[in-house]
């Protein structure tokens, strides 16, 4: 395992050296679908924040305890999708038992979001780089905060933008896809201040 | 082999698992029990907890309109809730007016019923049951229009007025994985109360009329729900002026028939748009009911049509004919049944003459 990196730098650059959404272009689908309204791409980053914490440490927990010591390692991929899918499921059961505002504004954005590539993505990668379980706790936290900012972001332009005039052709996913590429552009003055891969 | 059995073992135990976890939370956590739904303060049903009002209602064989089976996706299924059942999920607000909102009026496919509610809901929907009927006929009546006569099976009659609409239950088939439902206006009119006889446009990939057209043969079951819509004969003495396009004739025609048995014999005249003759159909009939109403007109008008045609009658769109015949909006009330876009313009015409706008019904279709 890699000790020598800090839980807070791997949290930092989550959030703004590797986001995964501008610098891996992960999590795209529901990134460009959802982003048209600051109070929904709010929701659905809160629902992305708190899915991919809590199932980073839950894959850990399966790849370090069940995967490695079977030499199972090459079923991540599966098994990784089922955690995942149940425990969106599970989730969005409980909140939609508990509180009626919760589910309104979190629980109905939890089944877009059990298909996210990000989800799998950050999983992934935490295997790939070999964290501890208290690194990939926070590797996945901020990839989420990360991934919230960055459709907040994206929404906030797009509610600006509503008004500008766009060329006909580039109007919707084009224009959208170009002021992906721009904030990607944005967040690469943050590299070289850290760096964890 | 051994690390292949091992694999499949560890998949199986671990969806297992979580399987078991997820079945447990769905009749715990997920189980709201049976609740009371209450309707117009009068009728109380119950219903199992945690499923969308619209489905339980429809379990009940109570139909609330909604032309895309509950998806959110046409914000028909609107319905008034009366008890505190908390704030407007977003999937709702799309479809929401101001004025709604103070109402509470809401989406009956996205609310989740988890505790006593009381709703209300228009009492002719009551009269709203569902159907099984048999196909006893389908006419070609123009390329791309077909008649089709459904007769309700078990002698089972359909009370409603003439202008209402009904929904067509397409099951599944190629184009569709689960059934769907459309909306057709009924052409046959209220005193044949154990037929339905609908006219059908082909609509390209359209998944109710591919149905209709490539798949549906005399003999056929097909199910019904209604009778839907507001799109009636109102109660006075104006004159009428009647206005459709294509398939939009049906409601017309069942509105004239029924004028006709009651005896209503208010001056009406009757523009039908189509393009060339070959668009044009049920002329005889509109011409026998001229023959035995003392004051109604039939004006077909045709705006492209064809040489061959040798047309006499009116030409030029549905809206130029209507301008030249319609001298004063004065004692007019108008019917229009048609595409959206037929009706807004005729509507435009309407006004103009001075034909009030709350005396102008019509009945949209995309």
């Amino acid at each position: 395992m890699t000790e020598g990196i800090a839980f807070y730098a791997i949290f930092f650059a989550a959030i703004f050296t590797n986001n995964i959404l501008l610098t891996n272009y992960l999590g795209m689908c529901s990134f460009l679908a959802v982003s048209k309204e600051v109070k929904t791409a709010q929701g659905l980053g809160m629902a992305v924040i708190f899915v991919l914490a809590i199932t980073s440490v839950l894959n850990w927990l399966a790849y370090h305890y069940i995967l490695v010591p079977l030499n199972l390692t090459f079923l991540r991929f599966i098994v990784f999708i089922i955690i995942i899918a149940a425990f969106v499921q599970l989730i969005e059961m409980i909140i939609e038992r508990i509180s009626e505002k919760l589910y309104a504004s979190l629980g109905i954005f939890l089944p877009l979001i059990t298909v996210n590539c990000a989800i799998l993505g950050v999983s992934l990668f935490m295997v790939i780089r070999n964290y501890t379980f208290v690194n990939s706790f926070f590797y996945g936290l901020g990839s989420g905060i990360g991934w919230a900012l960055a459709i907040i972001s994206m929404a906030g332009i797009r509610e600006k933008m509503k008004k500008s005039r766009v060329p006909k052709g580039l109007a919707g996913a084009g224009m959208a896809l170009i002021i992906a590429g721009i904030m990607a552009l944005a967040f690469m003055g943050f590299s070289g201040m850290l760096n964890i891969t | 082999m051994g690390a292949f059995l091992i694999g499949v073992g560890a998949i199986c135990g671990i969806s297992t698992f979580l399987a078991v976890i997820i079945v447990v939370a769905d009749s715990t956590i997920a189980n709201y029990g049976d609740v009371k739904v209450t309707i117009n303060d009068d009728k109380e049903v119950i219903v199992p907890g945690g499923r969308p009002l619209l489905a339980s209602l429809m379990e009940q064989k109570i139909f609330i309109p909604s032309a895309c089976g509950g998806k959110g996706s046409c914000g028909l299924c609107k319905l008034k809730v009366k008890s505190d059942i908390g704030d407007y999920l977003p999937t709702e607000l799309p479809w929401m007016s101001e004025d709604e909102k103070k109402q509470n009026i809401r989406l009956s496919c996205q609310l989740k019923v988890k505790k006593d509610i009381s709703i209300q809901i228009p009492e002719e929907l009551f009269n709203v049951k569902e159907y099984l009927t048999e196909v006893v006929s389908l006419v070609d009546l123009t390329y791309d229009i077909k008649q089709v006569i459904l007769r309700l099976i078990e002698s089972a009659e359909i009370t409603f007025r003439a202008g209402a609409y009904i929904q067509f239950e397409v099951p599944e088939y190629e184009l569709t994985p689960e059934p769907v439902y459309r909306a057709y206006s009924m052409a046959s009119q209220p005193s044949r109360k154990n037929e339905v006889e609908l006219e059908i446009r082909l609509v390209p990939n359209g998944l109710c009329t591919t149905y209709v057209f490539e798949h549906l043969k005399a003999g056929d079951r097909v199910t019904i729900n209604g009778p839907y819509g507001e799109f009636h004969l109102s109660d006075t003495d104006k004159d009428i002026v009647f206005i459709a396009g294509s398939s939009g004739m049906a409601p017309i025609k069942s509105i004239l028939y029924d004028m006709l048995e009651k005896n209503i014999d208010r001056r009406a005249r009757y523009f039908f748009g189509a393009r060339a003759v070959r668009d044009l159909f049920l002329v005889d009939e509109m011409k026998e009911l001229e023959k035995k109403f003392r004051n109604f007109k039939f004006i077909p008008a045709l705006s492209e049509p064809l040489p061959e045609d040798n047309w006499m009658g009116e030409t030029g769109l549905i809206t130029e004919v209507l301008d030249r015949n319609l001298d004063s909006g004065d004692n007019i009330e108008a019917y229009l049944c048609g595409s959206p876009g037929m009706i807004d313009a005729s509507i435009a015409v309407l006004t103009n003459k001075g034909v009030p706008e709350e005396l102008i019904y019509y009945d949209k279709f995309a």
